[in-house]
C-alpha cells in the first residue's frame, strides 16, 4: 500500500506538511500538504496554495518524513486509558467552603 | 464584487474606477493603454501555463501571478478606457494586434519552463521598478494602481529569482535549460527602457523608462552571475511594441485570448 505522497519513485520532489497561523496569539494549525522541491519553496507554495484569502500571518512546513506519529492501529491501547480515571479533570473534585475564590 | 474582507475592498480595483466619474485625458489613457496592454499579455502568456507547469503546485504559483497581472490590466485598461467610453473589455478583446501597445517582450512564447522564468525575472524586476517610481506619480489614479502593484510584482521577482538560482544552480541540464531561457529573452529587455511615445508630455505623471534601467542593470547581471549563468550578450530586439510592432507570437495568442469575446459579444460568464 502506498502511503499520501508516494508515487512510486517518480515524484521527485518531497511531500510538506503546512501549518498556517491565522493571527496573533492564535496557533499554527494543519492546512494541508504540498509537493515542493525544498523548504524556501515550500512557504512560497504554502503562501500561494493557502494564504490567498489572507487567511495568515505566519506558515511553518515540515518535511512531512519528518514527522513521528502515533500508530492509527493502536489508537485503543494508545488513547483509552483515561476512561475511568475522572480524577484527572477539575470536574471531578468538589468545592470546599473553606477554601474562598475557587 | 461583493467583498466583506476589507482588506480587499480597500484598494483600487476596475470596478471602482468604472463606478467613479474620473475621465482620464487623452495622454494619460495613451499611456496607461500601453501599461495596460504590458501586464494583459503577460497575464495571458502566464495563464497558458496553468495545467502544463512542471507541477500542481507551479501551476499555482505561476497562476497566481498571472492573475495579479490581469487585475493590474484591469485598472489600467478601465482607466484608459474612461477617455473613449470604452470598457476593460473592448480594449481587451475588440483591438486587433496593430493597436496593441504591449512591448515586445511579455507577448514571447512561453518556451519550456526556463524560457518563461527568465521572461518572468525580467518583467517583474521592470514592473517593480516602474510601479515604485508611478506609485509617486501626480494622477492620483495612476499612483494607486501602481501602489497596490508594487506588493504584488514584488513577490514576482522573489519567485522568479528562487527559480532562477535552482535552475541555474541545479543540475547540468537545467543550467544549460536556465541560460538558453536568459538568451532567448535577455534582447527584449532593451526596449522596456525605451522612451515611452507618451511620456515626454506627461511630466510628473508618467514614468521615464529610460530612468529604470540604472536600477536594473545594477540587479539582474548580479542575479544571473550569483546563479552560475552567464550574462547574455546578443544584441537588443528591433523594439517598437508601443507603436504598435509585434513579433510574430502576438497574433495568434489574441486570436485565441480574443476568439470567444467575438465570437459572443456581450456574453457573460
Amino acid at each position: 500500500m502506498t502511503s499520501p505522497g508516494d508515487s512510486g519513485g517518480r515524484e521527485t520532489w518531497p511531500l510538506w506538511e503546512v501549518f498556517i497561523r491565522s493571527s496573533r496569539g492564535l496557533s499554527h494549525v494543519h492546512a494541508g500538504s504540498l509537493h515542493a522541491p525544498d523548504e524556501t519553496m515550500a512557504v512560497r507554495n504554502a503562501r500561494d496554495l493557502y494564504t490567498r484569502r489572507a487567511e495568515g500571518v505566519s506558515i511553518w512546513v515540515v518535511r512531512a518524513s519528518d514527522i513521528t506519529s502515533s500508530d492509527p492501529d493502536a489508537k485503543g491501547e494508545f488513547f483509552e486509558s483515561p476512561q475511568g480515571k475522572e480524577y484527572r479533570h477539575a470536574t471531578y473534585y468538589t468545592e470546599s467552603e473553606s477554601v474562598p475564590h475557587l | 464584487m461583493n467583498h466583506s474582507n476589507h482588506v480587499v475592498s480597500s484598494a483600487i480595483t476596475a470596478e471602482s474606477i468604472a463606478d467613479s466619474s474620473v475621465v482620464a485625458p487623452e495622454t494619460v489613457a495613451q499611456y496607461a493603454l500601453g501599461l495596460g496592454d504590458d501586464a494583459l499579455v503577460l497575464a495571458h502568456r502566464l495563464g497558458e501555463w496553468i495545467a502544463n507547469a512542471p507541477e500542481l503546485e507551479e501551476d499555482v504559483a505561476i497562476g497566481n501571478i498571472g492573475l495579479d497581472l490581469l487585475g493590474h490590466a484591469r485598472s489600467l485598461l478601465t482607466y484608459a478606457g474612461t477617455a473613449w467610453d470604452r470598457s476593460e473589455d473592448d480594449l481587451a478583446y475588440f483591438r486587433d494586434e496593430p493597436e496593441f501597445r504591449s512591448r515586445q517582450l511579455f507577448e514571447q512564447p512561453n518556451g519550456d519552463f526556463a524560457v518563461t522564468i527568465a521572461r518572468q525575472l525580467i518583467a517583474s524586476v521592470y514592473f517593480a521598478e516602474l510601479y515604485r517610481a508611478l506609485a509617486a506619480s501626480d494622477d492620483p489614479t495612476l499612483a494607486a494602481i501602481a501602489a497596490k502593484a508594487v506588493k504584488e510584482v514584488d513577490y514576482h521577482v522573489d519567485h522568479s529569482l528562487q527559480w532562477l538560482r535552482r535552475l541555474g544552480l541545479g543540475t547540468e541540464l537545467s543550467h544549460e535549460r536556465m541560460q538558453r531561457g536568459l538568451d532567448i529573452m535577455w534582447p527584449f529587455a532593451d526596449e522596456l527602457f525605451q522612451p515611452d511615445p507618451f511620456a515626454a508630455e506627461l511630466e510628473g505623471i508618467a514614468v521615464d523608462s529610460t530612468r529604470l534601467r540604472e536600477a536594473f542593470d545594477a540587479l539582474v547581471p548580479r542575479l544571473i552571475v550569483d546563479a552560475g549563468l552567464e550574462v547574455p550578450t546578443g544584441a537588443p530586439a528591433q523594439g517598437g511594441g508601443r507603436l504598435g510592432r509585434h513579433s510574430e507570437a502576438l497574433g495568434p495568442m489574441l486570436a485565441e485570448m480574443q476568439v470567444l469575446a467575438r465570437a459572443h459579444p456581450g456574453a457573460i460568464w
